[in-house]
């Protein structure tokens, strides 16, 4: 029985990461491309884009640091197993 | 590079005692005895206090209100946090900003920080920028309350122990100098992150007080 758990479990956390990861990468690049846009048009504001960038793509991220925490409680602290 | 998750040293009763609760508290005293010793002389005082004005000046221009008192809080979670997740590369130690206790206190001191600082500038009327555009809104303005918080905590955990760990696994794959670059990598990544905390503490409690307060934005005028 635990065993299906452990498989479950584990698929499921490669799938979590995996799709997961998909849409803040996406948002990650379009971000970049725009922010590098504007930076062209205006290099004079480049530090205040480049702060914003960093800001807002830490927010965009934790949408995958999100999915790589579930994957790493149905890896490590899976409270079904054992 | 130490233990990926943290490790328990001592159990009594209820209480844990693991190596992140050792590692951050001496941190905290070195940072603390350091900045105590460097205050004593002149030169280095001189230097700081030049240091404190540039960062201070850095700090209003990203919110356009009078946010000086928030400075000193900013300025001690940079140093912390920073410190924290670099000593992650000394042989033997982990960062303690890798255990979700610890990123949650972090996460709970800024978010106590960004009340109390509303409160004392605008007294108990900050509490109604909750239902500020319409009072349909205030369960979702709680929510996001709630969830920008939990936010914060996961975003520096996650970050700093998916980086431990993708240097152990490397490390396990192709051992010696393989997982240097990932090191390096890691450093830009723990100044990052400990940046963008500093940042968010600041723009979350800022967004009480500009919601209240919207003319006010420009002016950034002081009390």
């Amino acid at each position: 029985m635990t065993d299906w758990i452990a498989l479950v479990s584990i698929a499921t956390a490669g799938f979590a990461v995996a799709i997961g990861s998909i849409g803040p990468a996406l948002g990650e690049g379009r971000a970049l491309s725009r922010a590098l846009d504007a930076i062209s048009r205006q290099p004079d504001s480049a530090d205040t884009i480049t702060r914003t960038l960093f800001v807002g793509m830490a927010m965009v991220e934790s949408t995958a640091i999100y999915a790589l925490v579930i994957a790493l409680v149905l890896l490590f602290a899976n409270p079904f197993v054992g | 590079m130490g233990e990926v998750f943290p490790q328990e040293l001592l159990r009594w009763g209820p209480i844990v005692l693991t190596d992140t609760v050792v590692a951050s508290g001496a941190l905290s005293l070195i940072i603390a005895l350091t900045s105590i010793v460097a205050l004593r002389f002149d030169s280095a005082r001189e230097a700081l206090e030049v240091i404190y004005a540039f960062l201070e000046r850095a700090i209003e221009d990203m919110v356009n209100i009078d946010a000086r008192p928030l400075v000193p809080l900013v300025l001690t979670q940079w140093i912390f946090i920073l410190s924290a997740n670099l000593v992650g590369l000394v042989p033997g130690i982990s960062s303690p900003t890798r255990d979700l206790s610890m990123a949650a206190a972090l996460a709970a001191i800024a978010w106590l920080a960004s009340h109390v600082f509303a409160a004392r500038r605008e007294g108990w009327r900050y509490l109604r920028h909750y239902a500020e555009p319409n009072l349909l809104l205030l369960p979702f303005n709680l929510i996001g309350e709630v969830s920008r918080t939990i936010a914060l905590a996961l975003r520096l955990f996650g970050n700093m122990l998916s980086t431990t760990l993708v240097g152990a696994v490397v490390l396990y794959l192709a051992a010696f100098l393989v997982p240097l670059p990932l090191m390096l990598l890691s450093v830009l990544t723990s100044a990052v992150q400990a940046y963008i905390f500093g940042v968010l503490t600041l723009v979350f409690s800022a967004s009480a007080f500009q919601m209240t307060n919207p003319r006010t934005l420009q002016g950034g005028q002081p009390p």
